[in-house]
């Protein structure tokens, strides 16, 4: 039998709004512990919460990136249980109203378009962050004492609910990137895993192919990277595959991976049945978001990552029009002119994303005359110049040229014979006019049919200048 | 020499304004009236010393935070917490120049109807000690009543301002649900709780609203007060209408004493000019308690989880990890009547039964929000007895839970509406105050007043306890 994989996702976003949810203290990271702390966020008694303005519009904004309805009557509710890093022992989440549901993200690939269903995007106050004291690694086993920061209590979270449409850890894979891309466009999140600013958890199962069931499920938590993610999910599918085809029963569980060891075999656990007991929270009106707020937040939508995905696959492919939108060179390649499209994509996506340089300080007409021109200098040459074509004034020109002469014993005459040529400007730049050293560079590039290395050319000529 | 049994809050502003007596001498005073009676009242938790401004004095129950005074809630898992912030009410009363002039004592989270539930031991009736002084806010009551403050502010989720001013022969406002901040209020039951005034006559309540009610920044369910407060002068009732719904005052449990000074005090509306027609509200007075006694604990059930020993309050050390603590914490921190509404309210919101108690309850609050809205077609204000008995013996009900919640069956059906509601003291039965109850649409605290302070004047009430004269 052949078997099909059904994943769904719960993706959190930090917001990066200036102060928390429920109270005006700064969202930081990083800063001495409990020093980002009030009343509210500390839950002292008769502290009250007012939620955040911009929170609430920005997860508009996302739900309607998500093409999501926004509800005209949304709830925050009570989600009840103990811990020490929840300090009113409840949680301020949204239950059966949230602010967004039914949206969809389209996740184009090599299959076609893959319509993953949005449930719902909801608003929530993170946790505190509980410290485990007494073992090396931190981790709560064996731990001599826990110690809680509230820095991060009340920090605005985007919850994110996916229908199980995902169909491949690949798939999902992409979906992650996409959606992360899109709230990074957005501006409303870092969305950076290594910072927390974005946890998922995944929910697998397996199906015959073609049938239309829903089978048991499990969930992975602490995945660490997108990676790491697919490759989880691959190898739970084949391990629920494996359970059924030997005539077993995939059992309910949750599987925690160890983010510090990704080989490690993840811990399972059984899923307890928790009873929340949500109740609508009664410090909170309702939120009823005006339709003009709705309205305006639409119309500021930029062009989003998926739509552009779409648009240069018919071009590139999916993998590479999906590698250029997610990480934020799709607007430089398209920037870049040059016939060979696949070419200026990949030189963008491989040697280009190697050196560093953010796409945005890039002169792009200077960058495709190098990568026209990368076959014909060495490769050591193309790459330095990858490298420095993000610095202002960069030109290509200055790296063209095959067969370049750099040895200064050749050099050095020419460079002297122009000198002696022109003892007026020699004169001038000795007089401060620094700005002559291009035109001494200019003449020997000249006489030697740019055959010289400008950089060592630039090297002896300033040296000749200043050795009287 | 400053005698405060009949001082009432306007006439020490005057004192105050006029030079007469300094906001020093003046707290003092009270500081000594406490230190000279209220070692067998208990009506305060702590008393503080310096004034920490030029004004008149006041009292708080002792769930209002108050920066650097300790702030229990009447219970021993807040023991030794000391608030870094001032409530709303608080900064307000500040601004207003008032002085601190202690906590006074109440029903463990404002849980009950006689004070008898503080984790401090209970406050007595000054009218008579062997008597309770109602509740929550009984300390507030039988401070005022005692002369031991001039005003007080106390807190009423199901009547615990308008309970115990009637048992102490005060006057309590329940105010409109939104218009007083909870900001710094330690929460009992969030969609009910309102702070309201507790004073020696109507003119001194609508004084001391006007200092603390308004919107507040921090408390998102608050609302502007559509009109000022006005301090009321008119003596006659001319034009006003009062409505007697028959439930309310005919309901099981009303003492004839209580019934009688409430009859005569309606036939003193009409004599005031006042046009007075009979009413019913069957479905609020029937579903009001059981109601409340779904939606109250269920609030409380989550309020109170946030008392873990983790952060403040007391923490009981022992073997095992924290949810050991956690269990020895609060078994020890809160008393009998927390754990039962703990326990209720845990119930009544977990899956499954949701539904069938904390959402229908919700749906019926509108049923009865709407009776009453009816009932205000045709009237201005409704009237009724405040509690269907005097105060009664310490002890008297403190092993029957079911019979202590019965002594706010008059309160509860206004208050589960978000309406207003004043106790007036309309006579003495057997030696006992007796309290009437105005209630009134939202925001309708200005017709409570003037009614009020009419009836008021009319009855002329002496409300310094016969043994304190």
């Amino acid at each position: 039998m052949s078997w099909e994989p059904v994943i769904g996702l719960e993706i959190h976003i930090h917001l990066k709004t200036r102060t928390k949810m429920f109270c005006r203290c700064e969202v930081a990271y990083l800063e001495p512990e409990n020093t980002r702390t009030c009343p509210v966020c500390l839950a002292h008694p008769g502290s009250l919460p007012v939620p955040n303005a911009k929170a609430i519009e920005w997860t508009i904004k996302l739900g309607l990136a998500l093409d999501c309805e926004i509800a005209e009557h949304a709830v925050f509710h009570r989600k009840n249980y103990f811990y020490p890093d929840n300090p009113k022992g409840y949680q301020i989440s949204q239950y059966d109203e949230p602010l967004c549901l039914n949206g969809r993200l389209v996740v184009p690939g090599p299959e076609g378009d893959a319509r993953v269903g949005i449930v719902r995007a909801h608003l929530e106050e993170d946790a505190a962050k509980n410290v485990h004291t007494g073992t090396a690694e931190g981790r709560i086993s064996g731990a001599s004492a826990t110690l809680v920061d509230f820095n991060r209590a009340g920090t605005p979270l985007v919850e994110i609910v996916t229908q199980p449409d995902l169909r491949s850890a690949d798939q999902a894979r992409r979906f992650l990137q996409l959606l992360r891309r899109t709230v990074v466009e957005l501006g409303i999140s870092d969305a950076e895993m290594e910072k927390g600013s974005l946890r998922f958890d995944v929910n697998v199962s397996v199906r015959p192919e073609g049938s239309e069931e829903l089978r048991t499920r499990t969930e992975l938590k602490n995945l660490n990277s997108f990676a790491f993610a697919a490759r989880a999910i691959e190898r739970e599918v084949e391990r629920q595959i494996g359970i059924y085809d030997s005539g077993g029963e995939v059992e309910q569980e949750t599987l925690h991976f160890d983010p510090t060891a990704e080989s490690a075999p993840p811990l399972r656990s059984k899923e307890e049945a928790q009873d929340y007991r949500y109740l609508p929270e009664p410090d909170l009106v309702p939120l009823e978001p005006p339709r003009e707020l709705v309205d305006r937040v639409r119309a500021e939508l930029p062009e989003l990552p998926g739509e552009r995905v779409r648009r240069l696959a018919a071009e590139l492919g999916h993998d590479l029009a999906g590698d250029l939108v997610t990480s934020g060179r799709d607007r430089l390649y398209e920037r870049v002119s040059g016939d060979d499209r696949r070419a200026v994509a990949n030189v963008l996506m491989n040697q280009f994303a190697v050196s560093g340089v953010d796409p945005g300080a890039v002169d792009a007409d200077e960058l495709a005359t190098l990568i026209a021109a990368r076959s014909r200098i060495p490769r050591d040459r193309f790459l330095e110049a990858l490298a420095a074509s993000g610095d202002p004034g960069f030109s290509a020109e200055t790296y063209l040229g095959d067969g370049l002469v750099a040895d200064t014993a050749e050099l050095e005459p020419i460079v002297e014979r122009i000198l002696a040529a022109n003892p007026g400007q020699v004169e001038a730049y000795r007089g401060g006019k620094e700005g002559l050293l291009g035109f001494f560079v200019g003449q020997v590039m000249k006489a030697t049919q740019g055959k010289a290395d400008p950089r060592v050319v630039n090297e002896l000529v300033r040296a000749k200048l200043s050795s009287s | 020499m400053i005698e405060t049994v009949r001082l009432t809050a306007e006439e020490a502003m005057g004192l105050v304004e006029r030079g007469e007596v300094s906001g020093a001498e003046l707290h003092r005073a009270y500081l000594d009236a406490i230190a000279e009676r209220d070692g067998e009242l208990h009506s305060y938790l702590r008393t503080v010393e310096e004034p920490g401004g030029d004004g008149v004095p006041i009292a708080f129950k002792d769930l209002i935070s108050t920066r650097g005074v300790e702030t229990t809630a009447g219970s021993k898992i807040l023991s030794g917490y000391v608030p870094v912030y001032d409530a709303t009410v608080a900064t307000r009363c500040k601004d207003a120049r008032l002085t601190l002039l202690g906590k006074t004592n109440m029903d463990e989270f404002a849980m009950g109807s006689s004070t008898e539930n503080s984790g401090f031991g209970p406050t007595r009736n000054p009218w008579d000690p062997t008597r309770v002084p109602g509740g929550s806010s009984g300390g507030s009551a039988a401070a005022v009543a005692a002369g031991l403050a001039p005003w007080a502010l106390g807190s009423d989720t199901g009547g615990s301002v308008k309970q115990p001013a009637s048992l102490c022969g005060v006057v309590g406002l329940r105010p409109t649900y939104g218009t007083v901040s909870r900001y710094g209020i330690v929460a009992f039951a969030s969609s009910l709780d309102q702070i309201g005034p507790m004073t020696k006559t109507v003119r001194d309540c609508a004084l001391l609203y006007r200092i603390v009610a308004g919107r507040d920044p921090c408390d998102t369910t608050t609302v502007g007060l559509p009109q000022p407060v006005k301090i009321p002068e008119r003596e006659d009732l001319k034009g006003v209408r009062i409505g007697v719904p028959r439930e309310l005052n005919e309901a099981e449990g009303i003492e004839p004493g209580v019934k009688e000074l409430t009859e005569r005090t309606i036939g003193l509306c009409g004599e005031l000019g006042a046009e007075v027609g009979e009413t019913s509200l069957p479905r609020s007075v029937e579903f009001g308690l059981p109601c409340y006694y779904l939606v109250a604990p269920a609030e409380a059930s989550s309020n109170l989880a946030r008392y873990d020993g983790v952060r403040y309050g007391i923490r009981v050390e022992g073997e095992g990890g924290v949810r050991a603590m956690y269990d020895r914490t609060r078994d020890a921190g809160f008393g009998d009547e927390p754990k039962r509404r703990i326990m209720l309210g845990t119930y009544a919101l977990s899956a499954g039964y949701y539904e069938a108690y904390y959402g229908q309850a919700q749906k019926v609050r509108t049923v009865i929000a709407d009776e009453h809205a009816a009932a205000f077609r045709d009237f201005d204000v409704l009237v009724s007895p405040t509690s269907p008995t005097v105060a009664f013996e310490l002890g008297a009900k403190t092993s029957n839970p079911l019979a202590m919640y019965l002594s706010d069956v008059l309160t509860i059906p206004s208050n589960m509406a978000g309406l207003p509601g004043l106790s007036i003291p309309c006579g003495l039965s057997d030696g006992l105050p007796v309290g009437f109850q105005l209630i009134g649409p939202q925001f309708s605290e200005n017709t409570l007043f003037h009614v009020g302070h009419a009836l008021e004047r009319a009855i002329g009430f002496d409300f310094v306890p016969g043994r304190l004269r």
